[in-house]
């Protein structure tokens, strides 16, 4: 089959991105302040505010320069202006991102002060906002680009209908040559033997059973009953899932029926190669999609039952449902109806065939439902207190 | 029209793919083999819920995706809505 063709952009390391977002990333909580007033003074930026950066340590340190230095090496975004309280993590930061080749500058507020920093900083995110503004989408492969997968608010129908609808663009997708990732890994419980199955080779199992089995000994230690109340949650509950098993069978439908997953990522992991990935997340939406935009991922597709909302800043989320009164009742929230599909009037076939031409359309220019309402949920993922 | 669908021909639940009414005659079909299938609620069952296609016991299994999805808690006649009132995870009790 030809090669379907997108109009996007491709970066200085040969990276195709299908956004131009000039970010000001924070470096720690108490720099958001002068971020954001940063992308207020220069128009054309996106600050990225959130709650970590200070004390950190351990692999919730290492966790935490993955997501910062991914977000900023992300082919969506064209440049990045980072500020940090002090400037050994800043430099740390500006370093990751640089080695891109995209053109980055740190800024630190000690010994200077917010208003010197915001100053300073803006001139430089001005500079790189026009810059960015004449940057011009040149013709890629659709299978050069990188697409996350994960639902929320899952019901029954999306095991019905949007789920394997992800899971046919996933082996069509892989199939070209393409890169994608899933995780969620506790909303694999009761379906992990199919995961298991789909591995590449014992090796990656054994991986993927390493990471499942560290989160069910986490959900072990923390829970204090059948975790009835969180998984599924009230959400799928009303929308008929009744089990943790029942959920993930349906989940795993994204996976596809051919595609075989070639490796494992930690939390932010870029794959190092093409084919499907496993990524250990959470299986909470905000933090999850921010982990898969940290590892390089720049269009997400989200099936869900009941009607999530989740947007994030960087990467588009695109939403399919195939639930006909969600559909209805939360219609500026879904991209692609595959509702058709419980009435036998579509084919899986078809719904994967609509679901890439939106993400054609989506990579083209098209804003997302969640990029026009304007869901922006940066949700760093902290593994545990800091010192 | 179809009422409920099976993802595995060794199901023993349909989902309800239109609200369903007490007392109705409905069609389903299995996914995987594309057969015709009928049942007859007993109860209201929403759209997006569970039908049970046989009787059960308490601590049988119930089947779905042709896996098994959780334990039965209370007795369940076949036509009758599954869910929590009825139905548990084995996993992580």
């Amino acid at each position: 089959m030809a090669q379907r063709k997108v109009w996007a952009y491709r970066r200085e390391n040969g990276r195709v991105g299908v956004r131009n977002h000039v970010v000001i990333l924070p470096v720690d909580d108490i720099s958001n302040a002068a971020c954001e007033a940063v992308a207020n003074n220069i128009k054309g930026t996106l600050a990225l505010p959130h709650a970590y950066g200070r004390l950190q340590f351990g692999e919730d340190l290492d966790l935490f320069f993955r997501t910062m230095i991914g977000t900023g090496s992300n082919p969506n975004v064209a440049a990045v202006i980072v500020i940090g309280i002090e400037q050994g993590w800043t430099k740390r930061i500006v370093d990751g991102i640089a080695a891109t080749g995209k053109p980055v500058t740190g800024f630190s507020i000690e010994g200077k002060g917010d208003i010197r920093t915001i100053a300073d900083a803006s001139y430089k995110a001005k500079e790189y906002s026009q810059w960015a503004s004449e940057l011009q989408r040149t013709e890629c492969d659709l299978s050069e680009l990188y697409i996350s997968v994960k639902c929320g608010e899952s019901d029954t129908t999306t095991g019905l209908s949007s789920c394997p609808t992800v899971g046919n663009l996933i082996d069509k997708h892989c199939a070209q040559g393409g890169t994608a990732s899933f995780g969620e890994t506790s909303e694999l419980t009761g379906a992990e033997h199919i995961v298991a199955a789909k591995a590449a080779n014992d090796a990656v199992r054994k991986q993927f059973f390493e990471a499942f089995e560290d989160y069910t000994k986490l959900v072990f230690n923390q829970k204090k009953d059948d975790l009835s109340e969180s998984q599924p949650t009230k959400g799928n509950i009303a929308g008929g899932l009744t089990t943790i098993e029942e959920k993930a069978l349906g989940n795993v439908e994204k996976l596809g029926k051919k595609t075989k997953f070639v490796g494992c990522l930690k939390p932010a992991e870029a794959p190092a190669d093409k084919g499907l990935w496993f990524m250990d997340t959470s299986s909470a939406a905000a933090e999850a999609v921010t982990l898969w935009a940290a590892s390089g991922a720049v269009i997400h597709l989200f099936p869900t039952g009941q009607g999530n909302v989740i947007g994030n800043p960087i990467e588009p989320v695109i939403k399919l449902s195939g639930n006909p009164k969600t559909v209805a009742t939360m219609t500026e929230h879904i991209d692609l109806d595959v509702s058709k599909i419980l009435q036998g009037e579509m084919t899986l076939d078809q719904a994967g065939d609509a679901l890439i031409e939106m993400v054609v359309r989506t990579a083209n220019g098209r804003l997302t439902a969640a990029e026009a309402l304007g869901h922006r949920e940066f949700v760093m993922t902290k593994l545990y207190r800091s010192a | 029209m179809i009422h409920f669908l099976t993802h595995d021909a060794g199901d023993d639940v349909g989902v309800a793919v239109v609200d369903l009414e007490a007392g109705m005659s409905c069609t389903g079909r299995n996914l995987s083999d594309n057969k015709s299938l009928t049942a007859k609620t007993v109860e209201a069952i929403p759209l997006g819920h569970k039908i049970a296609l046989r009787d059960f016991a308490v601590g049988d299994s119930v089947t779905k995706y042709g896996c098994v999805i959780g334990k039965v808690v209370q007795p369940i006649r076949a036509g009758q809505h599954v869910h929590i009132h009825n139905l548990k995870t084995k996993r992580w009790a």
